[in-house]
């Protein structure tokens, strides 16, 4: 008799089954806001669809995606990095002054500056991890000490608020090519930064979905005592994370130091919160455990084709923010229902 | 032989004796039950075999060997695994991911070391079958299962990992009477796989149920330490309930 109570329950949840689990994708909320987002722009805004409009699109989009790659991660376990926009000026000015001061070829800068951003980015994973104070705090602190060292340390070394150009310098055109450079592909201009935003992406959802370190992540932002309790190494794992937004950032300042070759040193601020924008609009949850490299990475579309699309379509860009806003609740409730209805159905 | 061996043990802390002459044995293929009301000194009892906790006085033996554990991670390495009340689980977290959490075995080599994920959810759905759970789907999170269920993976989770000597604390205290039975039979089957079990409760009846020892503190001393065949349920429920006291209480209540 319980055999058969048994294959009932099991034929019950064959049925909801391949449901319940597109449902319960943390992607979904941003996939379905995404595509609605792309019909309106489609329809309202009439060179949208074309594929120079969808390469510019698409470069908005890496620009924010790079960096949203690794926010979301960090916020899957559980924390937060306010430091990330300034951080990506700072990483940018390090290697463009560190070259020019120098005199050195602009790929000793380019790596200099990669060890100083990781050092700051693991000195924010450090502080985090041994005071125990909340990311909030610890970050904001970083914020606002890196906001002041860009202004500070770029006026006391190149006298203005931004630093020489490089562009005469040994490497320039090389690092340009690896950071800044356009592709053709079939016709259409494809910027490189697209390539790194797609790789970042695969490689932090392979990271994410079938490494050791994944689990630990998810396990870190879910249940941190219950992750220390079976041996999962938290500080060590946080520390990581906080170096991988690091990372991005330092991509991302070698970007903005490459497709120029002078760097504004006030740059970057409010940025950190566009990053988070992305996440949470791709699916991660604000208070960890929960989330995906591909939904941040849709997030950041999202945000690229309504940055772009309001300016195909003509419309006053002021509006921009309030779409902006909108579209982060609306993709929050929906996101929320979306668990809910999957934890529900058990 | 004795897989863990507790000899008058004491434990103070302050001026606040918390714990004052408890012996008990714990050995492979049965099951020890701590019994005690609260604050009878339970939870300072496990805490000591669990590693959180060192004793002041007395001799805990692991397989006959005198010994101290600095924590929890020796007691874990000398087998001995404990199951608190609040489990330690990520809610959020596939069943397999949680089972494995900690200790994942991996494949590949260098940088492409990757999760044996196969092996993973099939030992995961495998584990959890040799204890009677037919779990409908191992990807589902873990928050989605009951009480009973999570408690029933966490005895699989340390079954798997080879542990020697199981401490359960509480594991029915905020279960219903039905799934209260469920995590019973796995403890039994806990039981049967060779391990000793140490199930700490207040609740008489589950620890008759499945017991081979009885182990009664009050007030952090022990007042009483049998094998099955030297109490009957009765007894163990009297003795549980205060002996005297509930004799003196039922004469309060008794409707003149």
């Amino acid at each position: 008799m319980s055999a058969t109570v048994e294959r009932t329950v099991d034929e019950r949840i064959l049925q909801t089954s391949p449901l319940r689990k597109l449902l319960s994708r943390p992607e979904l909320g941003s996939i379905v806001g995404a595509l609605a987002v792309f019909a309106v722009f489609g329809f309202a805004a009439d060179g949208f669809l074309r594929a120079a409009s969808l390469s510019t699109v698409l470069y908005a989009s890496s620009t924010i995606g790079i960096m949203a790659v690794p926010v979301a991660l960090l916020m899957i376990g559980g924390e937060f990095d306010l430091s990330a926009g300034v951080l990506v000026t700072s990483s940018a000015l390090i290697s463009s002054m560190f070259s020019y001061q120098m005199t050195a070829n602009t790929w000793v800068g380019v790596g200099v500056s990669l060890l100083a951003t990781l050092a700051i980015g693991a000195f924010n994973g450090f502080v985090l991890t041994r005071t125990k104070l909340p990311s909030f705090i610890v970050t904001l602190g970083t914020f606002l000490m890196l906001t002041g060292m860009n202004l500070g340390f770029t006026k006391l070394i190149d006298g203005t608020v931004s630093t020489k150009t490089i562009a005469d310098m040994e490497g320039f055109p090389s690092a340009h090519a690896v950071f800044a450079s356009t592709l053709t592909l079939g016709g259409v201009d494809i910027k490189v930064t697209i390539l790194w935003w797609l790789g970042l992406v695969a490689l932090a959802s392979w990271v994410l979905l079938r490494t050791r370190a994944g689990n630990w992540i998810f396990a870190v932002g879910g249940n941190q005592d219950a992750a220390r309790a079976v041996g999962v190494p938290v500080a060590r794992t946080k520390i990581g994370l906080y170096m991988g937004v690091a990372f991005g950032a330092w991509i991302s300042g070698q970007h903005l130091l490459f497709s120029f070759d002078a760097v504004q040193s006030g740059e970057g601020v409010g940025n950190e919160l566009i990053y988070i924008i992305a996440a949470v609009i791709g699916g991660c949850l604000i208070t960890g455990g929960y989330g995906s490299a591909v939904g941040s990475a849709v997030g950041a579309l999202l945000f690229g084709m309504t940055s772009k699309g309001i300016v195909f379509a003509e419309w006053n860009p002021d509006w921009f923010k309030f779409f902006l806003g909108a579209m982060l609740l609306l993709a929050t409730l929906l996101n929320h229902w979306v668990r809910k209805r999957a934890e529900a159905t058990k | 032989m004795t897989l863990v061996e507790l000899t008058d043990v004491s434990k103070h802390y302050g001026t606040v004796r918390a714990l004052e002459g408890v012996s008990l044995e714990v050995h492979p293929g049965e099951i020890t039950c701590v019994l005690g009301d609260n604050g009878a000194g339970k939870s300072t009892l496990i805490k000591i075999v669990a590693g959180l906790h060192q004793h002041d006085g007395g001799t805990l033996s692991i397989e006959g060997e005198e010994t101290t554990l600095s924590s929890p991670r020796e007691a874990l390495d000398r087998g001995i695994a404990t199951v608190y009340q609040d489990l330690a689980v990520v809610p959020l977290m596939p069943v397999w991911r949680n089972f494995f959490l900690g200790s994942e075995p991996r494949r590949g080599k260098g940088p492409f070391k990757r999760l044996d994920i196969d092996f993973m959810r099939e030992t995961t759905r495998a584990e959890l079958l040799r204890m009677g759970i037919d779990l409908r789907d191992v990807d589902q999170p873990i928050g989605t299962l009951s009480g009973g269920e999570r408690q029933c993976v966490a005895i699989a989770r340390a079954v798997h990992f080879g542990a020697k000597v199981l401490v359960l604390d509480e594991p029915t205290a905020a279960l219903g009477v039905k799934q209260s039975g469920v995590v019973l039979k796995y403890v039994a089957a806990a039981r049967d796989a060779g391990l000793g079990v140490v199930l700490i409760t207040h609740n008489p009846h589950h620890a008759y149920l499945v017991g081979d020892r009885f182990v009664l503190l009050r007030r952090g001393t022990m007042v009483g330490n049998y094998t099955r065949d030297e109490i009957t349920l009765d007894e163990l429920t009297k003795q549980m309930a205060g002996g005297a006291d509930l004799d003196a209480l039922v004469h309060e209540l008794q409707r003149s």
